[in-house]
């Protein structure tokens, strides 16, 4: 690539000395890269249309802070140099009205309503209020009069520091809220009052589920990929496709039947009554067992497929071996073979639990109001709150973690996320 | 493959009793995977209208109210509008660029593989906040389009990972004595790449069939009422009311996925 760059017209001829040769052969090679990366253009630039870009746009919209910004430059500039403790002097009062006066649509003081409503309860219709009053004209300790005298809680310190809190276009108030912290009127960032801490709870319970889910799945796929590794590779093909039709089946259809399954009348409470192990039937449904048993469903065939692939290199006789020396055969699965599967178990886990911090659909349909993991609330923030800044910035933290466990799942080596 | 084991003479009885417990508890495991995908079938065909056993009589209602529904007829066509539509466009593009990484090494290749096989790995919630926030003002949600092309993205990795896969063991040879002997690169593709990796393209095209096919977040985000699939149409159907239409809709959906996954096995066999 080099030699191309410096010599981009270098041609052999026939006969030429071996530098221009090598010249030639650096510039077919340089020709023969540029081809192959040319067939992955189509691609990468496809990705880039539907996928990275809306992607990308997501990760701004959860720092972008327009509203105040584009709403209110007069008042941001009235508002520079107060110390944000009172209510600020009349100019800003008369710069807030001519901001107002300037928005060309209603829908523009609609969304500041919105966005300062977010912040301060109420504030929505102190701006409407003051938006339907115009014009508002007269000297800046007029106009602050009339406002006062039309709601008094305009005198109210609080919703003025949202305004200058939220004055700059990018903010990390939503990356922040994510976690449970806030910046306070002045801008220090701090602790949220405890009632008011919801999302650190979210995340907590999104990964207390992914774990349990991912443990269970360890505990039931660890057994079956070792069994089906020692089979001859006939049965162990035939074993494998009974792992696979339920990989295969639709999730939806998968949802179904644990409903069918575990509800009140289903088959596992007749069963156990049946065998007299319960007296009532056991509620399974619509709570936190419900959500992990049809996870771990969905979830096994992930741990399954790369712990069968490790433990197929794994060779027997190291087994053999250790027994042969005098090890006890638990004592030898247990410190020969279970090691030399580290990297299947590794790598299993963690897809096991990338998978399921992202899960939405079957939280959805099979939990209740406390088992909701995080993308529940990324969707309930885009379709019901309508608050994209909060569901953006939901959305950067689960992408971040994923991520994050992605990185560490491919230092595991070989590991491509193959479901072939 | 179930005859009894031949236990070696040193293994003591404990060593025989956790052999049967492991066994045992594998049995169980494979049940626990299969068992709730079976319990589907026998219900489609119940005569009742609750989703429960025992089944008191049989019926085929369920599907002939199936059948009748332009809900669930609209859910169809749009579901083998969109899932094939966006197969075709991730099997062309994940194939040329899967040929593109196997032929020559470049820099930044490790980081462009990871970009390409990206959608795999973003979580789909995100995917589908995304799409519909950047969508919505272009004019593509509530669109065939919009919700084709996101389709399509989520499956070319697929498509990209299988056919590389596929092409680790192509021999370069071959391509080589064809371009030698006059070919253009484009006819030597068709006539001896092609058919050589045609397994490892049709089991990608085939993942990339059941991702779409099997997609109901983005769905959900992207498509209106009238682009409404399959899946969406069941998690709608589950959410309201579970009734054995569901019943139906899953054992004929059962029917099909299994269908594929036989193929694709077959497919692995020849590709071995």
């Amino acid at each position: 690539m080099q030699a191309t760059l410096a010599h981009p017209h270098a041609i052999a001829p026939e006969g030429s000395p071996p530098g221009a040769l090598r010249q030639a052969l650096a510039r077919a090679e340089s020709r023969r890269k540029w081809r192959a990366f040319a067939l992955t253009l189509p691609l990468l630039v496809f990705l880039l249309l539907t996928l990275l870009v809306p992607i990308a746009a997501l990760l701004q919209r959860a720092v972008e802070n327009p509203e105040v910004a584009n709403a209110l430059p007069a008042t941001m500039r009235a508002l520079d140099g107060w110390d944000r403790k009172d209510a600020p002097g009349a100019p800003a009062y008369a710069a807030l009205v001519q901001d107002l006066a300037r928005l060309p649509d209603s829908s523009d003081a609609g969304a500041l309503a919105r966005r300062l409503n977010t912040e301060v309860p109420g504030a929505r219709s102190l701006i409407m209020g003051a938006y339907r009053a115009l014009p508002v004209a007269g000297t800046p300790e007029a106009i602050r009069a009339q406002l006062l005298d039309k709601d008094p809680r305009w005198a109210d310190a609080p919703l003025w520091q949202a305004i200058a809190k939220n004055g700059a276009r990018w903010t990390p108030d939503y990356l922040l809220a994510s976690v449970d912290l806030q910046r306070d009127a002045l801008g220090h960032i701090e602790r949220m009052p405890e009632e008011q801490r919801a999302f650190g709870g979210i995340l907590l319970r999104t990964f207390h589920i992914s774990l349990v889910v991912t443990l269970v799945c360890l505990l039931l796929g660890y057994p079956l990929a070792w069994w089906l590794a020692t089979l001859p590779a006939r049965p162990a093909n035939v074993l494998m496709i009974l792992v696979l039709v339920p990989f295969w089946t639709s999730i939806l259809v998968r949802v179904a039947a644990w409903i069918v399954l575990l509800q009140s009348e289903g088959l596992v409470n007749r069963g156990l009554m049946g065998l007299g192990v319960i007296e009532q039937p056991l509620a399974l449904l619509f709570n936190r067992t419900g959500v992990v048993i049809a996870m771990v469903h969905i979830l096994l065939p992930f741990m399954i497929l790369p712990l069968y692939s490790v433990m197929k290199s794994v060779p027997p006789t190291y087994l053999r071996a250790a027994v042969s020396l005098g090890s006890s055969p638990v004592a030898a699965f247990f410190r020969v073979y279970v090691p030399q599967t580290y990297p299947g178990i590794g790598a299993g886990a963690l897809l096991v639990f990338i998978l399921a911090i992202g899960y939405y659909v079957t939280p959805a349909l099979l939990g209740g109001a406390d088992d909701q993991m995080l993308s529940y609330y990324i969707a309930r923030y885009t379709n019901v709150e309508v608050n994209w800044g909060m569901a953006c910035a939901l959305g950067a933290l689960l992408l971040a973690a994923t991520l994050v466990l992605y990185g560490v799942y491919r230092r595991f080596g070989k590991a491509e996320l193959s479901l072939g | 493959m179930f005859r009894l084991p031949s236990f070696p003479l040193y293994a003591t009885l404990a060593d025989k009793l956790g052999w049967w417990a492991v066994r045992a508890l594998c049995v169980a495991v494979l049940a626990f995977l299969l068992a709730p995908i079976l319990v589907m079938v026998p219900l489609s065909f119940s005569e009742s209208s609750f989703l429960a056993y025992p089944i008191h009589g049989w019926s085929l209602k369920w599907y002939q109210n199936l059948f009748e529904s332009p809900e669930w007829a609209r859910a169809t066509r749009n579901s083998f509008i969109v899932a094939p539509a966006a197969t075709l466009i991730a099997t062309v593009l994940g194939t040329l660029a899967a040929v593109g990484l196997s032929r020559a090494d470049f820099r930044f290749k490790g980081l462009l593989m990871g970009i390409l096989i990206a959608p795999m790995v973003v979580p789909i919630i995100v995917v589908g906040v995304a799409t519909y926030l950047y969508f919505a003002p272009l004019g593509l949600a509530d669109s065939y389009l919009g919700l084709i092309v996101v389709h399509a993205a989520l499956g070319a990795p697929f498509v990209l990972t299988t056919v590389l896969a596929t092409l680790a063991g192509f021999n370069h040879n071959l391509v080589r004595a064809s371009l030698s002997l006059g070919e253009t690169p484009l006819n030597t593709f068709f006539r001896i790449t092609l058919p050589v990796i045609a397994p490892g393209v049709i089991s990608g095209a085939m993942f990339a069939f059941a991702t779409s096919f099997d997609e109901v977040v983005v769905t959900l985000f992207l498509a209106g009422a009238d682009q409404s699939t399959l899946p969406r149409q069941m998690f709608n159907g589950i959410r309201e009311n579970i009734s054995p239409t569901i019943a139906a809709v899953a054992t004929l959906l059962i029917l099909f996925t299994t269908s594929l996954l036989l193929a694709l096995e077959w497919l692995r066999g020849r590709r071995a």
